[in-house]
């Protein structure tokens, strides 16, 4: 069935039909409607889910904590300052192995408070073992948010799946939203390998001295690892039950690209415009969107770029002091191409809080990739006011 | 009480281990030994960080014969409304969720997710052993730290200048269906008190005093002593709240004297008598108070 939806109710449609059972989630803008949309359901029952409308999102999270380690299908969502305050209890949920999942709309961090869309609220929790999933469309964001429950409970680690405010949270998109036998076929019950369990008592998160520590964070890293190929594996699952499937990386026009555009979230889409003009005037111009942040798909990013002349990285966020984060990653990632196959990398900072990226902003960074001919040492802010 | 009375009220089972790592004469582990006794096996532990964290003991061991969740230190509130509504949503409505927290842990910066938790009425008993200060970071002031006292954070040239927190008050003006104190000194008192607090649905509360002998500088085999007389002498009334107005003292008193019990603890040792008289002024006031409210109760 086919809807027109924002992506906000995308994803608490999502949430209904992967049959999650408990929800713990605190209200900010611009996720507000997600939560409203699910307590609506949680009330009518057509979700058989516990709501529990917590005091923080600290406690969202804390509690998400321990739905998940009692063996439920757990789910929150956020953004911004939310997820800020959420930091210490990512962090539990990472190491924890508790598969969670939360959506995260996109939205700059204060002061000043700014409600519009930048990343660096879910880029900041980069290091708190999630895996994050960047959006494009609100079909993306409908089918990601399933398979984000496969993906965390395969590997038993938490997912965040993630979308720009308002270009996504509140903007109407057509989305086709599977059947429900569909996606229970898809993704059964939630089987925990291990839960709180009163006829099999065990310790979860005691005490652990330098000799055990270690090894944990070594499962935890490999549990990584086979999520990039487990993705890789539910995606094609879904796209023999959909027809859709979505990658960690997607590739477009790079068909002997000389300069590739790497982009995330709505940018993408904005960019996919550009491009298709130019490529019918003959440039040799392509785009690499990156969904899958973490595990960062390295060897990917190090094929598809592989050989292309110059590679320009958007970056909707910034690490202050040092470059955009994406820039910043992919230029490590590059780093083990043989140089003379290594691109030069490009790194724009643009669209912070909110600040609108318009095919004319990107027409400007493609200028500006062609006419460089040395490796640029500093990333470029696009759209400041002079 | 005696002996034979005693044997007979007390469960046999016996859920901690002695093996657990607290201190020598430490109150926690046979707070924990009591409470669980009572609650049994189809028990689920939530513990933030506190010297309990130490006592369950490290990977891959634990002291406790039942399923234990170790979580951050202001999260046992929230923590135990998550593993409530997961055995909920399944259908285990039986099982009993406990969180169990500090004074630090509770009074302090945990307060936040425990006073969401009791006005949602979150099926659960809280149980908060009271050592008075942050013991497990090395005995720092907490807002249950009694006036007067030195901690590691409170010298003895400036001790605690604040007066201890009544959470008890706090609790009950959440008006949960059961919030009441006890004290590892009187097992029959508090074993009862969580019989009661089992039998019932909603936010049940328990403040437990538990003698430090490190923290409150006396010697190990003095602390059941330290609880008699800090309850004997209204430092620390035994008391019971039902439904946040039914207030009701559980244990007779046969002293109203502070000194006995601060002249028999190290950290009280730079008191001067005026000390002493403002702290007796302070527990006679409070001891008025709850006689009000117990007058008062319907
Ligand atoms: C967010 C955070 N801040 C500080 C700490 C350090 N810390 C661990 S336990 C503790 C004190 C615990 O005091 P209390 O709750 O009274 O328990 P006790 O150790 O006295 O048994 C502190 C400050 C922590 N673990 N987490
Ligand atoms: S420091 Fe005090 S509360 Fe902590 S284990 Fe030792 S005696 Fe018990
Ligand atoms: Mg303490």
């Amino acid at each position: 069935m086919k809807k027109v939806i924002v992506g906000n109710h995308a994803v608490s449609l999502g949430v209904k039909l992967a049959r999650v059972e408990v929800v713990s989630a605190y209200p900010i803008t611009p996720q507000t409607q997600v939560v409203e949309m699910l307590s609506e359901m949680c009330a009518s029952g057509e979700l058989a889910a516990r709501f529990i409308k917590v005091e923080s999102e600290h406690s969202a999270m804390a509690a998400c904590c321990g739905a998940s380690a009692a063996g439920t299908r757990t789910f929150t969502a956020s953004s911004s300052q939310g997820l800020a305050l959420m930091h210490e209890m990512l962090h539990w949920a990472g190491n924890g192995r508790h598969p969670v999942v939360m959506a995260n709309i996109n939205r700059a961090m204060g002061p000043g408070w700014n409600v519009w869309t930048d990343q660096n609220d879910s880029l900041s929790q980069r290091d708190t073992g999630w895996i994050q999933l960047y959006c494009e469309t609100n079909q993306e964001v409908l089918d990601t948010t399933i398979q984000a429950f496969k993906l965390a409970e395969a590997v038993d680690l938490p997912v965040m799946v993630i979308l720009d405010a308002f270009y996504l949270s509140h903007t109407s998109e057509p989305v086709e939203i599977p059947d429900q036998d569909l996606v229970d076929e898809f993704l059964p019950r939630r089987e925990a390998r291990l839960k709180l369990d009163t006829s099999d008592p065990r310790s979860f998160g005691s005490l652990v001295r330098p000799e055990d520590y270690m090894e944990m964070r070594w499962d935890q890293q490999q549990a990584m690892t086979t999520a990039l190929r487990m993705y890789e594996e539910i995606d094609a699952d879904w796209k023999i039950l959909t027809g859709r499937r979505w990658g960690a990386i997607e590739p477009y026009r790079m068909d002997d690209a000389e300069l590739v555009l790497v982009t995330s979230g709505t940018v993408t889409s904005t960019a996919r415009e550009v491009i298709d003009q130019r490529r019918e005037d003959g440039e040799m111009i392509g785009l690499l969107k990156v969904k899958m942040f973490r595990p960062f798909p390295s060897a990917a990013i190090r094929r598809a770029l592989r050989g292309v002349d110059r590679v320009a990285v958007l970056d909707r966020n910034v690490s202050p002091g040092h470059s955009g984060i994406f820039a910043e990653e992919i230029r490590a990632a590059l780093y083990d191409v043989p140089p003379d196959d290594r691109p030069w990398l490009h790194g724009y900072v643009l669209g912070l809080g909110g600040r609108d990226v318009t095919p004319a902003t990107i027409e400007e960074i493609i200028e500006r990739a062609w006419a460089v001919d040395t490796p640029p040492r500093e990333d470029l802010w696009v759209g400041l006011k002079t | 009480m005696s002996q034979v009375m005693i044997k007979e009220l007390v469960p046999r089972r016996e859920l901690v281990d002695p093996g657990h790592l607290a201190c020598p004469g430490c109150g926690a582990p046979l707070a924990m030994r009591l409470v669980l006794k009572e609650l049994g096996e189809k028990t689920i532990v939530v513990l933030p960080a506190c010297c309990w964290s130490i006592i369950a003991g490290p990977y891959p061991q634990s002291s406790l014969h039942v399923p234990l969740y170790h979580t951050a230190f202001e999260t046992a509130a929230a923590v135990a409304s998550g593993i409530r509504a997961a055995l909920d949503v399944r259908g285990d409505t039986d099982t009993t969720v406990m969180a169990w927290a500090g004074d630090g842990g509770t009074f302090d910066i945990g307060l936040q997710a425990l006073s969401g938790a009791a006005e949602r009425n979150e099926d659960f008993l809280y149980v908060c052993y009271d050592n008075e200060a942050y013991m497990n970071t090395g005995i720092q002031r907490s807002s249950a730290t009694p006036w007067g006292a030195w901690t590691t954070t409170t010298p003895r040239s400036q001790p605690q200048g604040t007066k201890k927190k009544d959470i008890l008050s706090i609790m009950a003006a959440h008006r949960i269906p059961y919030a009441a104190t006890a004290c590892v000194s009187y097992p029959a008192d508090l074993l009862e008190k969580v019989r009661k607090a089992k039998s019932i649905r909603g936010t049940r509360f328990l403040h437990i005093l538990s003698p430090c002998p490190p923290g409150w500088k006396f010697s190990d085999e003095q602390s059941i002593e330290m609880g008699r007389k800090a309850v004997q002498n209204r430092i620390f009334p035994l008391m019971e709240v039902e439904d946040g107005i039914r207030w009701r003292f559980t244990m007779e008193t046969d002293g109203d004297r502070v000194e006995p019990y601060i002249k028999a603890q190290g950290r009280f040792r730079h008191l001067t008598d005026e000390d002493m008289v403002r702290i007796q002024d302070e527990v006679n006031a409070r001891w008025e108070y709850l006689e009000r409210m117990v007058a008062s109760s319907p």
